[in-house]
């Protein structure tokens, strides 16, 4: 009996037999188990493996209540920065046509494509001691190296695409006659920007945000180039959790190292639950 | 023998109806109230490389008229609308509102109902806020009272027949509900002029009919001044009181659509609002000329020399009089009106399709009597 084109199997034609995807689950459901959820296991039973109360004693460090702060005042300070950016560069580039627009989104892309060490590494040419600007630097008594300052503009710099990239092609997907409608009804500029354009981007700003945040405290290679490691005073969370760790801590490290992890998946949840409920108002989203 | 002509080209509207709605425009709005909108030698090009979008566009229109852009899609029809409006500037001419010049006024203050192809409803707004949005940005001096916008609002969604959608978002409405809700927001502000992008273009065609009839009615009811742009010449000549006729940046002719129908000014005219059979003829000697016959009196004023001969569908039926046109038959077929041949009469550029009451068959030769004919000089 052969399958004529008109037989229901021939509507399937992209689906596999039976074996081959029962096959394909498992090995995805695997690789996720074996990279992704036991390392993330690993982690909380580790910070536990003392009992609660040398896990909640971990945060009562000082050091380790110096690197929360810190790395909570570099998301604060990075994550306004990067929207501010974000929604500038997105605006102009979906609702303008300008030269070097293109070249614009290229080097938006840039930190996603530089290693974050060299991003450290540029800084540090350019503010260290030895570094370009350093004499000048000296003389006024400002630090950026090995201090606050380079930190947060090595996250800035790391977490500059997250929120341009996911307003860009959908702002470019909106066009303007929305704005437009508005201007015909009177509407000043700004008043356009907040009733009309703001709501129209809202969840994709969001989702930016969350990539962006969760990146800006997660983020380790840049920041340990800049960061020069001082206990209680340049050390972010995740620096924090490297020395514990050399230093055989093991309970603070992953304890941690859990609190990051924590966020990573309270992060997740909410870009879920965006997905799910906004899923039309995120359209055009690119991958990343 | 006669045929029953059935029109091609123009739907069944009966050409007295328009004749009378232009007259009455004619006796009315037009002689009696000076201009509402006056375009005077638009300029308007994009980049270098293209073709410049207008190319010294000047037009009167009337308070209370409603008048259409009429134009193939780059006849610049759009981009003078959004000139008017304020949304593009032009590189030269002038713009005025009645008296006052507002070339250089900005879209905000410029106080024009523009209703968008795709309707442009905020669609985090409920209809009602949408409709409101309007006039809550106006300044707090000008803003009216709350009470007042929810009245006004109220009174706009009846004009619209949508009164129980005002809490409904515009993702919970159909094509044509959004288009009259479109409508109701540009209206709400008061407009000195409406200003419609290809209306309908976005419905099919059994809503593009009714709110063709829904828009002749709102207009009758407010007298607003509008200007609507379409590429449909039965949506032009069934709606409205005047027709402006757009081809490359320029206008071709302005007139009632019985004027641009009967009278039209040029070859692209006469062919754009119906469909037109196209010869290459010669006059003279008080005859028009094809393939060295002659097929027609000539009238007089009709240039001498080579020229284009232009025949309405309907104005042709199968004869054999002398001044009969000579064609083959392409097709036969019937359709919901009758039958109709398809014939590629001798010297035309495309066949034309011609109602018919007997049956050919492809390769017969008839002979085609027009009851009109325009000319047109070639070059």
């Amino acid at each position: 009996m052969s399958e004529g084109l008109a037989s229901p199997r021939s509507i399937a034609a992209l689906t596999e037999p039976r074996p081959v995807r029962i096959a394909l689950t498992v090995a995805a459901v695997a690789f996720l188990a074996l990279f992704l959820l036991l390392p993330l296991a690993v982690v909380f039973t580790e910070a536990l493996s003392k009992g609660l109360g040398s896990f909640l004693d971990t945060f009562a460090e000082p050091d380790a209540q110096a690197a929360i702060r810190l790395t909570l005042l570099v998301a604060v300070i990075a994550v306004p920065l990067n929207v501010a950016f974000g929604l500038a560069a997105s605006w102009a580039i979906a609702k303008f046509d300008f030269r070097g627009r293109n070249l614009l989104i290229t080097l938006i892309d840039l930190p996603f494509s530089v290693s974050p060490v060299v991003a450290g590494l540029i800084y540090v040419l350019i503010f260290g001691a030895q570094g370009l600007l350093g004499p000048f630097l000296q003389r006024h008594g400002i630090e950026i190296i090995f201090a606050v300052p380079g930190i947060v503009l090595a996250t800035v710099f790391v977490t500059f695409p997250f929120v341009a990239r996911e307003l860009i092609p959908l702002m470019q997907d909106q066009g303007t006659t929305d704005e437009e409608a508005a201007l015909t009804l009177g509407a000043s500029p700004w008043r356009v920007f907040r009733t009309v354009t703001l709501p129209n981007i809202r969840w994709a700003l969001l989702y930016g945000v969350l990539l962006c945040n969760a990146r800006a405290m997660g983020e380790f290679g840049a920041v340990s180039v800049v960061s020069g490691r001082i206990r209680g005073l340049t050390n972010t969370m995740p620096l924090h959790v490297e020395i514990l760790y050399n230093e055989y801590n093991y309970v603070a490290a992953f304890g941690i190292a859990s609190l990051l992890a924590l966020l990573a998946l309270v992060t997740l949840a909410g870009k879920t639950f965006l997905e799910w409920r906004h899923a039309d108002s995120l359209a055009g989203r690119g991958g990343h | 023998m006669t045929a029953t002509l059935a029109p091609a080209g123009v739907s069944g509207l009966a050409r007295d109806d328009l004749r009378a709605r232009a007259d009455s425009l004619a006796s009315g709005a037009v002689h009696h109230g000076g201009t509402a909108v006056r375009v005077e030698g638009i300029l308007k090009s994009y980049g270098g490389a293209g073709p410049a979008a207008l190319e010294g566009v000047s037009l009167d229109i009337a308070p209370g008229e409603l008048l259409a852009l009429l134009g193939p899609s780059g006849s610049g029809k759009t981009t003078l609308l959004r000139v008017i409006a304020g949304l593009e500037i032009p590189d030269g001419g002038r713009v005025f509102f009645g008296r006052q010049d507002t070339t250089d006024i900005p879209v905000q203050r410029r106080g024009v109902g523009f209703v968008f192809q795709h309707y442009a409803l905020f669609r985090h707004l409920t209809v009602f806020e949408n409709i409101a949005y309007g006039l809550r940005s106006r300044e707090r001096k000008r803003r009216p009272p709350e009470a007042e916008i929810k009245a006004r609002v109220e009174r706009l969604l009846d004009l619209v027949q949508l009164p129980t959608l005002a809490k409904r978002y515009p993702g919970q409405l159909s094509g044509g509900q959004r288009q009259r809700v479109a409508l109701a927001r540009a209206l709400a502000v008061e407009p000195s002029v409406l200003l419609l992008d290809e209306p309908f273009g976005a419905l099919d065609a059994q809503v593009r009919k009714d709110l063709r009839r829904w828009l002749r009615e709102i207009h009758r009811e407010t007298g607003q001044t509008t200007i609507f742009v379409t590429h449909d010449q039965d949506e032009a000549l069934e709606l409205a009181d005047r027709i402006a006729i757009l081809n490359r940046g320029r206008i071709e002719q302005v007139g009632a659509p019985h004027e641009v129908q009967d009278h039209p000014a040029s070859r692209f005219v006469m062919s754009f609002v119906g469909e037109t059979a196209r010869l290459a003829a010669e006059v003279r000697q008080g005859r028009v000329w094809v393939d060295g016959r002659p097929v027609l009196a000539a009238e007089s004023g009709w240039p001498q020399g080579p020229v284009d001969l232009c025949l309405r569908p309907w104005d042709l039926a199968v004869g054999q009089g002398e001044n009969a046109l000579p064609g083959t038959v392409r097709e036969w077929r019937r359709t919901g009106r009758g039958t109709v041949a398809e014939i590629q009469l001798d010297g035309a550029e495309a066949p034309v399709e011609v109602a018919v009451t007997e049956v050919y068959r492809p390769g017969d030769r008839v002979r085609l009597e027009a009851a009109a004919a325009r000319v047109f000089a070639r070059g």
